[in-house]
């Protein structure tokens, strides 16, 4: 009771310290002092100091189970384990939102005392910018969806926690995700402010280019953790479902990637910048309309938490107004550099990148139409469709081909002008790419023209990556960041070519023989967790090598609420992953068993976790690239 | 002068935007397909369950009889849950049940047929599923009512109940 009352205090005194340091920051900005006014760092820490408290407040309540609190009540239970009871906090509407404003203040705070090399006027109009956002957030919370309701008389137990996101990867999935989504606020204010200076220079881009980076690092690390996620609980063998959710955190990650590129070529020369401009308003924007998509219940997903129309509304007129904002800015403060217009030669990595950026911006067309283009047409013409993987699929995998050439030329081409070295080198590894990857797929694909070809660029970009290892000028980062891309690639098309599949009903005892081994299902047991009960069923799948697998999937029946779900269980190796995942036919002693061998699954994990290394060396690293 | 045309085309559309968005908020987005429009019944050749011949479509659907085609899956769930209502719909003598199998495992798909029962008058193979979309369905279990004139006049999509029943069965008198 008490934990509630200072959490919601803290918030309302957060925002009045919001507001506070917005006027200060106007007056500040008007003074003839060099330095910032002390002020600004104290009240911007305070205002930090009081989100967290709220934080803090919201954990302890869930801790506790303390049922009058509404948030509490609706989403957690006194027999979950701790960790999910603490986990539970972002997993609802209210948390998650409160999560986020945390991330807001962190990140502004973090901007403003690294950032004291760059120009006054710069920082304090940055931190304004800011203030719009967390104001808006803040008022956000406490208008539609205060995490600190109470509710009387109190109950003596809460709804619970929806076991699908009762799950150690889902726990940390949210503020991972959210350190990517929020940190490209920072961008999107720094942005504004120095079109408002006219200050987008070689010097700005070397300061932001360690925010594009972290919020790039944290959003390929976000959505890999939701896809392992959905990977092996929801059961359905996949990783990526081409989800209205999953593509609205990808949206993001395709102009922040490409941001990142063009912030490296204006950190050597003056070119591209209206483009770096439209590139950070569209990374937040697009961050910002992900939240509104998937908050608002205007797409049916497991992220929905509520489907209160007041609170959607709230987030799409607040997207409205930062566009509007941040479109007025751009067409009054923007003013285009041309002085280096004239020196961008065909053949430089500047070309190179931005052909590839053209093609990023094509990947990202292609997914917001199909993302948006339902809810139009469902406004307009009450018809319904959905679209599925064959119209990305169509609509990407051949664009990737170009795209994997410019990125093995990109790399090996210098800035401003430059040739193409080791051209018989290049035009040997490419000949041995496209025939190993004829002699891959030509026993498993029937499509001799697209696939084959396509294994044949990735080949081309993982061998020309794998010598630039040994290349002594090379740039780490990049070479990792490529490298973990064509191993990514590779990855994904080798598993969609070789995965097989069996389904069939069995029952325990009872042995299936295919065209490759024998499944035998050996028998259940029962088990009793605090949150779950539990069948597990054993099987032993034996190959005609003699390999066995012994694979023990679940069917878990949660208590509270009580839902059923099955656990894949997923044996993984190096070079495949044995995926098995059961399910209960109703009335009957028959269990339907899903029976899946992906191969190369791990080395999609491994190779995301490279890109992002990649990310991170460059992070670190002190001096600039060469 | 060309930001400002720029300028209005982009305000012009994200104000398009906004009122579709703002449109969208208060639809509800709970999948509820209304099927009005009439189709004929496609045409089309598939393998048949129980000879493994290949049929023609015209030589399955004869004038002047309903036609009630029922897309199936032994492992689908709810497919067994509908079952039982199948069994008693094909007692009835004014029609002829058709199943669909979709892309299903031919033993398992018979262990089905022999626990549960056959209700189906014939039964064709849709091993990839392609005939399923010709249909216009959009999952298992799926149930389409045919007409004299092989016309499709309604589809259920989801298993049928004792209303839906009563309804094929209303359909038909």
């Amino acid at each position: 009771m008490l934990v509630s009352q200072i959490g919601y205090y803290s918030l309302i005194l957060g925002l009045i310290f919001s507001l506070i340091l917005s006027v200060f920051s106007i007056k500040d900005l008007n003074s003839f002092n060099r330095k910032i006014d002390q002020n600004i760092f104290t009240f911007s820490l305070l205002q930090l100091t009081f989100v967290v408290v709220s934080f803090l407040c919201l954990i302890f309540s869930f801790v506790k189970s303390d049922f009058s609190n509404e948030t509490v009540f609706n989403n957690s239970h006194t027999t979950k384990p701790l960790f999910y009871k603490i986990s539970g906090t972002w997993g609802n509407h209210e948390g998650s939102l409160l999560l986020w404003l945390l991330v807001l203040t962190l990140f502004i705070f973090l901007f403003i005392i690294k950032s004291s090399n760059q120009p006054k006027k710069y920082r304090i109009l940055t931190l304004l910018f800011q203030q719009i956002i967390i104001i808006g957030f803040f008022l956000f919370v406490l208008v539609t969806s205060n995490p600190f309701n109470y509710l009387f008389p109190i109950p003596n137990e809460g709804l619970g926690l929806n076991p699908i996101l009762q799950d150690p990867v889902l726990a940390i999935h949210p503020p991972i995700l959210y350190l990517g989504y929020v940190g490209s606020s920072i961008i999107f204010s720094s942005v504004l402010a120095s079109v408002t200076q006219n200050y987008i220079s070689s010097e700005w881009a070397k300061h932001i280019k360690k925010w594009v980076l972290i919020s790039w690092i944290f959003l390929s690390v976000g959505i890999m953790l939701g896809s392992i996620w959905a990977y092996y609980e929801l059961g359905w063998g996949g990783f990526w479902f081409w989800d209205p959710v999953e593509n609205v955190s990808l949206m993001p990650w395709f102009t922040l990637t490409a941001l990142l590129h063009c912030i490296l070529v204006l950190e050597r020369r003056q070119l591209l910048t209206s483009w770096v401009v439209i590139l950070c308003i569209a990374s937040f924007m697009l961050s910002m309309c992900g939240t509104f998509l998937v908050r608002s219940g205007i797409l049916n997903s497991v992220h929905t938490f509520a489907n209160d129309p007041a609170r959607g509304i709230f987030i799409l007129v607040f997207l409205f107004i930062l566009i509007f904002l941040s479109l007025g800015i751009f067409f009054i403060f923007h003013k285009e550099n041309y002085k280096d217009e004239k020196k961008f030669f065909l053949l430089s990595k500047e070309t190179t990148i931005l052909l590839n950026n053209w093609f990023m911006m094509y990947f990202l067309s292609v997914v917001l139409i199909g993302t948006i283009y339902p809810i139009f047409l469902d406004v307009m013409s009450t018809d319904k469709i959905s679209v599925g993987p064959p119209f990305y699929h169509k609509l990407i995998v051949p664009f990737l081909i170009p795209f994997l050439i410019f990125m093995v030329f990109g790399s090996k081409l210098k800035w401003i002008k430059s040739e193409v070295n080791n051209k018989n080198l290049l035009v040997i590894f490419f000949i041995i790419s496209i025939i190993l990857s004829f002699f891959i797929t030509k026993n498993f694909v029937r499509d001799l023209f697209l696939y084959p070809i396509l294994i044949g660029v990735s080949l081309f970009l993982f061998f020309t990556t794998v010598v630039e290892f040994f290349n002594k000028k090379n740039v780490l980062s990049q070479t990792i960041a490529h490298f973990g891309f064509s191993l990514l690639i590779l990855s994904i098309l080798l598993n969609s070519i070789l995965s097989s599949e069996i389904i069939t009903n069995m029952r325990v005892g009872e042995k299936y023989y295919y065209d490759k081994g024998v499944i035998f299902f050996k028998k259940i047991e029962e088990k009793q967790e605090s949150n779950f009960n539990s069948i597990v069923g054993h099987f032993k799948i034996s190959d005609k090598r003699g390999n066995i697998t012994n694979l023990e999937p679940e069917l878990r029946v949660y208590n509270q609420p009580t839902i059923i779900t099955s656990e894949a269980d997923i044996k993984t190796t190096l070079l495949k992953d044995n995926f098995l995942v059961m399910n209960l036919v109703k009335g009957n002693e028959y269990f339907n068993i899903r029976y899946q061998v992906k191969p190369l699954m791990l080395w999609i994990w491994i190779s995301i976790l490279l890109i992002s290394i990649g990310g991170m060396i460059s992070f670190f690293k002190e001096k600039n690239e060469k | 002068m060309k930001n400002k045309i720029y300028l209005s085309i982009i305000i012009t559309f994200l104000i398009f935007c906004f009122v579709i968005f703002y449109n969208g908020l208060n639809n509800p987005n709970i999948y509820t397909p209304k099927i009005n429009k009439k189709k004929n019944i496609p045409i089309f050749e598939a393998k048949d369950f129980s000879s493994g011949a290949n049929i023609r479509s015209g030589k399955i659907f004869e004038k002047n009889t309903f036609y009630v085609v029922n897309i199936w899956a032994s492992w689908c769930v709810p497919c067994r849950e509908e079952h039982e209502l199948l069994m008693k719909l094909s007692r009835n003598k004014n029609i002829k049940l058709i199943g669909l199998n979709y892309k299903d495992n031919f033993n398992n798909a018979k262990k089905f047929l022999n626990e549960l029962g056959n209700p189906y008058s014939q039964i064709l193979i849709d091993k990839n599923g392609l005939l399923s979309i010709e249909f216009g369905a959009y999952g298992v279990p799926e149930t389409f009512v045919v007409n004299k004139k092989k016309t499709i006049i309604k589809k259920f999509i989801g298993p049928i109940n004792e209303e839906i029943l009563s309804q094929i069965e209303k359909i038909i008198k």
